[in-house]
C-alpha cells in the first residue's frame, strides 16, 4: 500500500507538470483556485473565450481529451494518465467547464455509434475546443423518467423533421453542436420509440432561451424546436434504439460529474477555525466540532474511494462500484455546511453580499446552488436507485408504463 | 498509486473468512451470547494455529512478523464473523503495547505467550464514566504496588496479562501517569464479570489490591503510550467494525431480496432500497477511510493520529447506521432472538464506546487537524 507513482506515472506526471507550468496562464491562478462551487465566473474575461485558448493550446501539444485515440484528437493515453493530467491540470481544469459535457458525454456518443466520417469531421474539433456541444435530453416532461421525453422526430424524405422542447441544457447559447434524443414512435411502450441525432445548433427553428434559476443565476437554458431538419446522415444509432445510445451518454454523465467534486468542507473548516463567537472560536464549540468531524470523514472517505479507484486504473483494472456515492455524499454535505455556516453567522447570515465580512456571501451562495447539486446529472433518489440496482443487485421498481404505448401513458395527476 | 492491500494479503482476508465461515457461524457465537462459554476457546486455539494472533508480531517473539496490513485483513474478518474471541484486547491494546513500551526481557516473556494463544492481554484504563482522559486515572501506584478499581475492562475476567494505566503523580499533567504490567495469575487483583450490551465480548471490573506489577515504559510516559496504542487499535477496530458494516449491508440486502410483501420483494420498493443504498454509502467511505488508517498504521506515518481519529468516527458511524437499519429491513423478525441482526446492533454499539466514544474521537480529529493546519 503505497501513494507513489510506478517509473512510467511518474515520467508522465514530469512531463505534464513541464507543460502546465510552461503554457498554463498563470495570471488566472488565484481567481480560479478560490472559486469552489457552481459556474466559474472571471472578472476581466469570458470564461468561453479564456477557455477555448486554453483547450486549444492544450489540443495542439496532444494535452486535450487525452484519453482519445489519436486520430479523433486525443493522445491514445491510458486512463491512470487521464488522472494524472487532471490532478497536474489542477486549478486550471476549472477552464475546460465548458467543453466537459462535449468531452465527458456527447464525444464518446458519437465515438460508439457514429460513422467514421463523423468521428474524424467533429472529434478533433470537439476536442480542441473548437467546436462546443451540449447535450439535449431532459425535458419538462421527461427529467429523472427521461425515457418519458416528447419531443418528437418524423421522417420526411432523407430527413427529419425536430418538434419539442427540451430544458437545463447547459452551455445551449454558446454551442455549436448537440446531441439530441427525440421519439420517433409514439405508438409503442416509451424506451422502445426514442431516436438520438446530432444537429447544428444554428440550425433554422432551434431557439435557446436563457432559464432565470432559484439562485438567481442563468446558466441552463430551454431549447425550442420549430420544424427543425435533421438529416438522416446525423442520427447515431438504429431508428428506436436511442434509449440504448443514451445510456451511454449518461453513464459517461456520472462519472465525468463526480471527477471535480466540491464538498465545501475545506471552507468550512477554515471558516469555523477563525469565527468567534460569543462563546468564543466556533471550533472550540462542542456541537460544531461534532459537525465538522463528521463531515471531515465524509470528505476523507471521498478522496480515499476516488484513491481506491485510481489505483484500480494504475494496475489496468476497472475500478468497482463504489465511486457511484460521490455525487450522493456531496452535495447534501454542500447543503448541510451551508446552512450551519449560516447558523453561527446568526442574524447577520441572512446578508448575500459579496463585501459582507466572515465569508463574502460564499456560503449563501452555496445554499442557494446546491439544491441543483441534489439534482442535475441525477437526482440523489436516481443515484440511490442505481447503487441499490447495479451495486446491491437489488429489482427495479415496478414500472408501470413499461408495456403501455407512449400515447397511452397518463399525462397528469390529479386531473 | 498504489492504495489496495496486496495479493498476498488478500489471499490471507480469503483465508481467514473461510476459516472463520466454517469455525465461527452464528450458532458457535450464540453459545457465547447465551452465556453458556465465557468465550470460545477452540477457537482461539485455531486461531494461534493459523497464526492470527502473531502476525504483526516481530518474528524474534514468536509472532509471524508480517505486518499490520496483515492484521487489518485479519481483523476485518473477525468482525464479520463477530468472533467471540478475546482477540481485539489480546492484540490490538495489549501486544500492540508491549511492542510499542515493553522492555526486550518483557517482549521476550509475553509476546510468544500471545502468538501462541497461551495468553490473553487487556488494557485497563477506563474507571466508570467516561472518556479516555489522564485526569480520570485513581488507581494509584507507588513502591510497585497497585491499588484501585478499573471498570470496565474488556475481556478483563479471562485476561492472563493486563496492562494498567496508573497514577504516578498529581501535577495535573500527562506526565502523571504511569503503566504498568500485572501477571494476573500471581494474584492481587480480583476480577468480577460485568453484564454488558455485547455478551459476546466479555467486560469485567478489576480490583488491585496491594498487587505487585512492574513497570511498563518510563514511569510518566504512560499517557503518550496510552494515547498511541489507542490510536493503533482504533485503526484496527475500524476494520472490525467495517466487515461488520458489510456483513450487516448484506444480510439487509439478502432478506430485502427474498422477504416478500404486498406480492413483491421488498426490496424493490424505493424506501427499503434507498435505505440500503445509504448503508452501501456510509460502509464504502468508511472502508476507504480505514484503508487510509491502514496505510498511516504500517508505515508509522506522522498522518497516523489523524488518520486513526477518522477511521474510527466513519466506521463507528458506518457500523451504528448498518447495524441498525439492518433489524429495520427485517421488520418484527429483526427483534427477535432467533435472528442473528441483533448481535451486529450490539456489537457495533459496543466497538462504538470500547476506545472512547465517538463524540470522544470527535474532538481528537478536529484537535489533529487543528495541529496539522497550524504546523
Amino acid at each position: 500500500m503505497n501513494f507513489d507513482d510506478t517509473p512510467q506515472e511518474a515520467a508522465f506526471r514530469e512531463t505534464a507538470r513541464a507543460w502546465v507550468a510552461a503554457n498554463a496562464p498563470k495570471e488566472l491562478e488565484d481567481e480560479l483556485a478560490s472559486s469552489s462551487l457552481g459556474r466559474i465566473r472571471l472578472k476581466h474575461a469570458d470564461i468561453v473565450e479564456v477557455g477555448k485558448a486554453w483547450q486549444k493550446k492544450k489540443s495542439d501539444a496532444g494535452w486535450a481529451c487525452l484519453h482519445w485515440p489519436k486520430e479523433y484528437g486525443g493522445r491514445g493515453a491510458t486512463p491512470i494518465e487521464r488522472v494524472i493530467w487532471q490532478q497536474e491540470e489542477g486549478v486550471y481544469g476549472k477552464l475546460t467547464q465548458p467543453f466537459q459535457i462535449g468531452e465527458g458525454m456527447c464525444g464518446p456518443t458519437v465515438m460508439a455509434y457514429g460513422s467514421e466520417e463523423h468521428k474524424r469531421r467533429y472529434l478533433p474539433k470537439l476536442a480542441s475546443g473548437e467546436e462546443i456541444w451540449c447535450q439535449l435530453f431532459s425535458e419538462p416532461a421527461g427529467g429523472s423518467d427521461v425515457a418519458g421525453l416528447r419531443t418528437r422526430a418524423e421522417k420526411r424524405g432523407d430527413d427529419w423533421v425536430i418538434n419539442g422542447q427540451k430544458i437545463w441544457t447547459s452551455g445551449a447559447h454558446y454551442s455549436d453542436y448537440g446531441l439530441l434524443i427525440t421519439r420517433t414512435d409514439p405508438n409503442v411502450p416509451k424506451h422502445k420509440g426514442l431516436t438520438m441525432f446530432f444537429l447544428d445548433m444554428k440550425s433554422p427553428g432551434v431557439e435557446v432561451r436563457p432559464i432565470k434559476q432559484a439562485n438567481g443565476m442563468q446558466e441552463f437554458n430551454e431549447v425550442y424546436f420549430t420544424d427543425v431538419v435533421i438529416p438522416d446522415s446525423q442520427r447515431l444509432g438504429a431508428v428506436g434504439d436511442g434509449w440504448n445510445v443514451s445510456l451511454t451518454t449518461l453513464m459517461n454523465e456520472r462519472m465525468s460529474i463526480g471527477a471535480r467534486l466540491a464538498t465545501g468542507f475545506p471552507e468550512m473548516f477554515e471558516f469555523c477555525a477563525n469565527l468567534m463567537t460569543e462563546n468564543g472560536l466556533a471550533i472550540d464549540d462542542r456541537a460544531t466540532r461534532s459537525k465538522l468531524a463528521s463531515w471531515a470523514v465524509k470528505a476523507s472517505g471521498l478522496k480515499y474511494t476516488s484513491y481506491r479507484a485510481i489505483s484500480a486504473l494504475s494496475k489496468g483494472d476497472r475500478p468497482g462500484p463504489e465511486n457511484s456515492i460521490g455525487k450522493l455524499v456531496a452535495g447534501v454535505m454542500l447543503q448541510d455546511i451551508a446552512t450551519y455556516a449560516m447558523d453561527l453567522e446568526g442574524a447577520a447570515g441572512v446578508l448575500t453580499g459579496a463585501d459582507e465580512a466572515e465569508t463574502q456571501g460564499q456560503f449563501q451562495q452555496m445554499l442557494l446552488t446546491s439544491p441543483s447539486m441534489r439534482i442535475a446529472g441525477g437526482t440523489d433518489e436516481i443515484l440511490r436507485n442505481i447503487i441499490a440496482e447495479r451495486v446491491l443487485g437489488l429489482p427495479g421498481d415496478i414500472r408501470v408504463d413499461k408495456d403501455v404505448p407512449f400515447n397511452k401513458v397518463p399525462t397528469k395527476g390529479r386531473t | 498509486m498504489n492504495f489496495d492491500f496486496s495479493d498476498d494479503q488478500k489471499q490471507l482476508r480469503d483465508q481467514a473468512r473461510k476459516f472463520l465461515a466454517e469455525k465461527c457461524p452464528p450458532k458457535a457465537v450464540r453459545v457465547v451470547l447465551d452465556g453458556k462459554e465465557t468465550y470460545d476457546r477452540a477457537l482461539w486455539k485455531g486461531f494461534a494455529d493459523m497464526g492470527f494472533l502473531g502476525v504483526a508480531i516481530p518474528e524474534e517473539y514468536g509472532g509471524a512478523g508480517a505486518g499490520h496490513l496483515e492484521l487489518c485483513v485479519i481483523a476485518e474478518e473477525v468482525g464479520r464473523a463477530l468472533a467471540p474471541v478475546p482477540f481485539s484486547s489480546t492484540v490490538y491494546l495489549a501486544a500492540e503495547a508491549l511492542m510499542l513500551a515493553g522492555s526486550d526481557a518483557q517482549k521476550q516473556v509475553w509476546l510468544p505467550k500471545i502468538a501462541s494463544g497461551e495468553t490473553i492481554g487487556t488494557l485497563a484504563l477506563f474507571e466508570g464514566t467516561g472518556n479516555p482522559s489522564p485526569k480520570a486515572i485513581k488507581l494509584e501506584a507507588s513502591n510497585g504496588v497497585l491499588n484501585g478499581t478499573k471498570k470496565p475492562v474488556a475481556d478483563g475476567a479471562i485476561a492472563d496479562l493486563i496492562i494498567v494505566a496508573a497514577r504516578t503523580a498529581s501535577t495535573g499533567r500527562d506526565s502523571d501517569i504511569s503503566l504498568f504490567l500485572v501477571d494476573a495469575k500471581a494474584g492481587g487483583v480480583e476480577a468480577k464479570a460485568l453484564t454488558n450490551l455485547d455478551p459476546t465480548r466479555g467486560q469485567a471490573e478489576l480490583t488491585f489490591a496491594n498487587c505487585k506489577a512492574e513497570p511498563l515504559g518510563a514511569a510518566g510516559e504512560g499517557w503518550s503510550i496510552i494515547s498511541q496504542v489507542l490510536d493503533r487499535a482504533a485503526v484496527l477496530t475500524a476494520f472490525e467494525q467495517v466487515g461488520g458494516s458489510d456483513r450487516a449491508l448484506e444480510m439487509g440486502r439478502d432478506y430485502a431480496l427474498d422477504r416478500i410483501a404486498f406480492g413483491r420483494p421488498i426490496g424493490s420498493f424505493q424506501a427499503v432500497k434507498h435505505m440500503l443504498a445509504d448503508m452501501y454509502v456510509s460502509a464504502t467511505l468508511a472502508r476507504s477511510n480505514a484503508y487510509y488508517g491502514a496505510w498511516a498504521l504500517s508505515t508509522n506515518a506522522p498522518e497516523l493520529p489523524e488518520a486513526a481519529a477518522s477511521a474510527r468516527i466513519s466506521a463507528t458511524q458506518a457500523y451504528q447506521h448498518c447495524g441498525k437499519n439492518n433489524i429495520q429491513v427485517h421488520g418484527g423478525m429483526g427483534f427477535t432472538w432467533e435472528f442473528d441482526c441483533h448481535m451486529y446492533y450490539r456489537r457495533a454499539n459496543a466497538l462504538a464506546l470500547g476506545l472512547g466514544s465517538l463524540s470522544y474521537w470527535e474532538d481528537q480529529l478536529i484537535d489533529r487537524m487543528r495541529k496539522r493546519n497550524a504546523a
